[in-house]
């Protein structure tokens, strides 16, 4: 199997036009050769994996992802309905899906995949993998865009995406479904008519499409904010896309770019832009924010943990009831601590982690996921004890990922593990998925390792790892 | 030929929860309620109308967005299967529903002679957007009245509030000129939430009402405002503070549905009957009647 990458990025348009009308207007069918083009190049490619992130799929409830295997449907657009009808039918990866909406939680997003009858899927999602993907030989998957969504949560979308091509070992194409400027004509033009809508628009898109061109896709991303305020209607359609293409590309600037087309669709800017992933050379980067790796943000407001009293707390004691479980506390701060709110939090006074010397000593960890304190794979009973079914699989990976965000936060990386303690509540049934969980993981690195079978843990957990690190001077 | 009238004008919000939490046998998934005080609300205003005789219903919705003009529907007939693309869920709706036509293409032609852009609807394959078969379903469960659909032209994210108020404002007197030559008696909804700001996660349960209430009491204060301006009679002061009340509240207002409906109804100065408020993923949301036909001024 191969590491996994992403071996092309393009950047399409939304609008009907170029599936249903591409000779009623020359740019038109500018865009519409340049489609065919950038089909082509992908099935040179031989990827295996197109992903869509499409502005004309707005969601409130988080990430939204595609996972029926075989969509069929008749799409009519809202404004164009006149110019005709699509009849798709497309080739979902629904593994892929599922196991992107599983990286999405890991990697503190709520997400989850849609797999019904029916399901309208949006203009832009259908006029890509129509013209991208004619012959649905490669398997796709289609991404909404939160309308909520800041730069981080979509930077995180982008790199849980990332996780999931490396551990499958795919060659991806990564789409951006979107218009540049999309401020359309408000009245009825005729085709030939069509134009950019404002000089200001044309200039900021030839802008963008220079930057594009230079492969300088992060410095895209980081104007995304000014784009939107300057060439977009306001609301759901922000410019985010970009910072969703610029992640999946690992925040270049160096990418090797190519406009293959720019024309306006009823005033809205369109281009079709192919982002090679080969270094160009050119173009360093200026980080104008933090990079992140968990989201932290808004969510959890229906939960019982108040997070805006995150850090106010200077006296060692518990947060709050969680449920029948256990109280959570602070992690405690003595000297040599390692802590990180990237980590779920105790469930007593201790700290995540503490460094010794070139040791480092982690706390038990478990599977529970930083602020929603949720388990993936499901508790192991319910709140009377009356037992659950639950994913070993799950518990295990969510507990690695917890295990790393610690060991970096102290600076240190997963190589550097030296020495496991594993605690399972049920030796018999869970050893084996455990095992193999930890050959895919920890034990890549080559840690002893010694597996305990316990009566319980503290929270409905069924694994708990105690890790040592020695970190090199 | 009679004149024709608008006998009520009503906020009918179009959440899918409230389908959803309904049960009803064209909505696949299944509920074990929830959001009472608005589906109680539903249920008062039908009632309320249960003995007034029209002929049409008047929708706009906002869920037909619209960048190019104002459009309407234009078969006799639509039917297929409703998927919310938010709230898949919750929604799955097989709708089957009729379209007046005849005064869609009235309302039409007025408004393009009075200078606005507006196109008929004429795809048989065109599915009905969620908004609109909620509004329609929650309204009129038996379906057994026509419809005309209009869209929400998106005028509020194109340039501002108060273009957009100009433009339905004048939507709304050009509708209301085509019902009177019509000479039908008609009901007109507007189908949207006051305060818009969603909660932007779901309780396992969705109908978990213990999780429900509004986003911030800012957004409490707000629709409070515009609810009482709606029961005393104060429907100017609902126009004149749209712009603030549209920002502020991130309020659904923005797609005209409301500014359109009170100009349809002549910015009313009589108080109207509020039926139910609750919140619905944090949004506010009221069900609102303009009793019309109690306040027909005689001709005689």
């Amino acid at each position: 199997m191969s590491a996994g990458e992403v071996v092309a990025s393009f950047v399409v348009p939304v609008h009907p036009h170029t599936v249903l009308a591409p000779d009623q207007n020359p740019g038109w069918r500018r865009l519409r050769d340049a489609f065919d083009g950038a089909a082509q190049t992908i099935r040179d490619l031989e990827a295996d994996l197109i992903i869509v992130y499409s502005t004309t799929w707005p969601s409130i409830i988080g990430h939204q992802i595609q996972s029926d295997p075989n969509p069929e449907w008749v799409m009519v657009d809202h404004d164009f309905h006149d110019l005709g009808s699509i009849h798709y039918s497309f080739n979902i990866d629904a593994e892929f899906a599922h196991a992107w909406d599983d990286a999405n939680r890991n990697r503190g997003l709520q997400s989850r995949c849609v797999n019904y009858k029916g399901f309208p899927i949006d203009v832009g999602s259908v006029v890509a993998l129509t013209l991208l993907n004619p012959d649905n030989t490669i398997p796709a998957v289609i991404v909404s865009s939160n309308m909520y969504a800041n730069r981080s949560e979509t930077t995180v979308l982008a790199k849980s995406c990332l996780d999931v091509i490396k551990a499958q070992g795919r060659r991806a194409v990564a789409v951006t479904a979107m218009s540049l400027s999309n401020r359309m004509f408000t009245d009825f033009i005729e085709p030939n008519d069509d134009k950019i809508h404002s000089l200001k628009d044309d200039e900021w898109n030839r802008k963008i499409l220079e930057f594009l061109e230079q492969g300088r896709l992060e410095d895209v991303g980081q104007l995304s904010r000014t784009i939107h305020q300057q060439i977009r209607v306001q609301k759901v359609v922000a410019f985010k896309p970009m910072w969703w293409l610029s992640a999946m590309n690992g925040n270049r600037n160096d990418l090797t770019g190519s406009v293959l087309a720019y024309e306006a669709i009823h005033g809205a800017g369109g281009a079709v832009v192919h982002l090679d992933p080969t270094p160009s050379g050119a173009g360093d980067k200026e980080y104008d924010e933090d990079d992140v790796e968990f989201f932290h943000g808004e969510r959890g407001v229906l939960d019982t943990v108040d997070e805006t009293d995150e850090g106010q707390h200077d006296e060692v004691e518990p947060l709050v009831e969680h449920g029948s479980g256990p109280e959570l506390w602070e992690p405690t701060d003595a000297e040599g601590s390692v802590n990180t709110n990237a980590a779920p939090k105790p469930v007593g006074a201790y700290p995540h982690a503490r460094r010794v010397g070139n040791m480092l000593f982690l706390s038990g960890v478990g599977p529970r996921q930083p602020g929603t304190n949720a388990i993936p794979g499901g508790p192991i009973h319910d709140e009377e004890g009356n037992p659950l079914a639950y994913d070993i699989k799950a518990q295990t990976h969510a507990v690695v990922d917890n295990i790393k965000r610690i060991v970096e936060e102290a600076g240190a990386t997963m190589d550097q593990i030296v020495d496991v303690t594993t605690f399972l509540v049920d030796m018999k049934r869970d050893f084996q998925g455990y095992n193999e969980v930890w050959a895919e993981t920890l034990g890549k690195g080559g840690p002893t390792r010694t597996t305990l079978a316990i009566d319980a843990l503290p929270t409905p957990i069924a694994v708990e790892m105690k890790v040592i690190v020695h970190m090199p001077e | 030929m009679a004149k024709g009238k608008i006998v009520a004008g009503c906020i009918a919000p179009h959440p899918p929860h409230l389908v959803y939490a309904e049960n009803p046998p064209q909505n696949e998934p299944v509920a074990e309620g929830g959001w009472e005080q608005l589906r109680w609300g539903y249920e008062r205003l039908r009632a309320s109308l249960a003995d007034v005789d029209y002929d049409a219903i008047v929708l706009l919705s906002p869920h037909w967005q619209t960048y190019v003009g104002t459009h309407f529907l234009g078969l006799d007939h639509f039917e297929g299967l409703s998927v919310d693309p938010i709230f898949p869920n919750l929604f799955r709706y097989h709708y089957n529903m009729n379209v007046d036509v005849e005064l869609a293409k009235a309302i039409h032609d007025e408004a393009a002679a009075a200078g606005l852009p507006v196109k008929m609807m004429e795809n048989p394959d065109f599915r009905v957007d969620y908004g609109t078969i909620t509004t329609g379903h929650l309204f009129n469960p038996d379906w057994d009245k026509p419809l005309v659909v209009i869209s929400s032209n998106r005028s509020t994210a194109y340039y501002s509030v108060e273009v957009m108020q100009e433009i339905m404002i004048e939507l709304g007197r050009v509708t209301r000129k085509a019902i009177e030559a019509s000479g039908k008696k008609v009901v007109v909804l507007a189908s949207n939430s006051l305060s818009h700001r969603h909660f932007t996660t779901e309780s396992e349960v969705p109908e978990d009402m213990s999780k429900e209430h509004i986003t911030s009491h800012a957004m409490h204060l707000w629709d409070m405002r515009i609810i009482d301006y709606m029961r005393t009679g104060q429907a100017q002061r609902i126009l004149d503070e749209m712009p603030e009340f549209t920002e502020q509240a991130i309020a659904e207002s923005d797609g005209g549905g409301l500014s359109w409906l009170l100009s349809t109804l002549d910015v009313p100065n009589y108080p109207a009957i509020l039926h139910g408020y609750g919140t619905i993923i944090g949004t506010g949301n009221a069900v609102v009647e303009w009793p019309c036909h109690a306040h027909e001024v005689s001709e005689a």
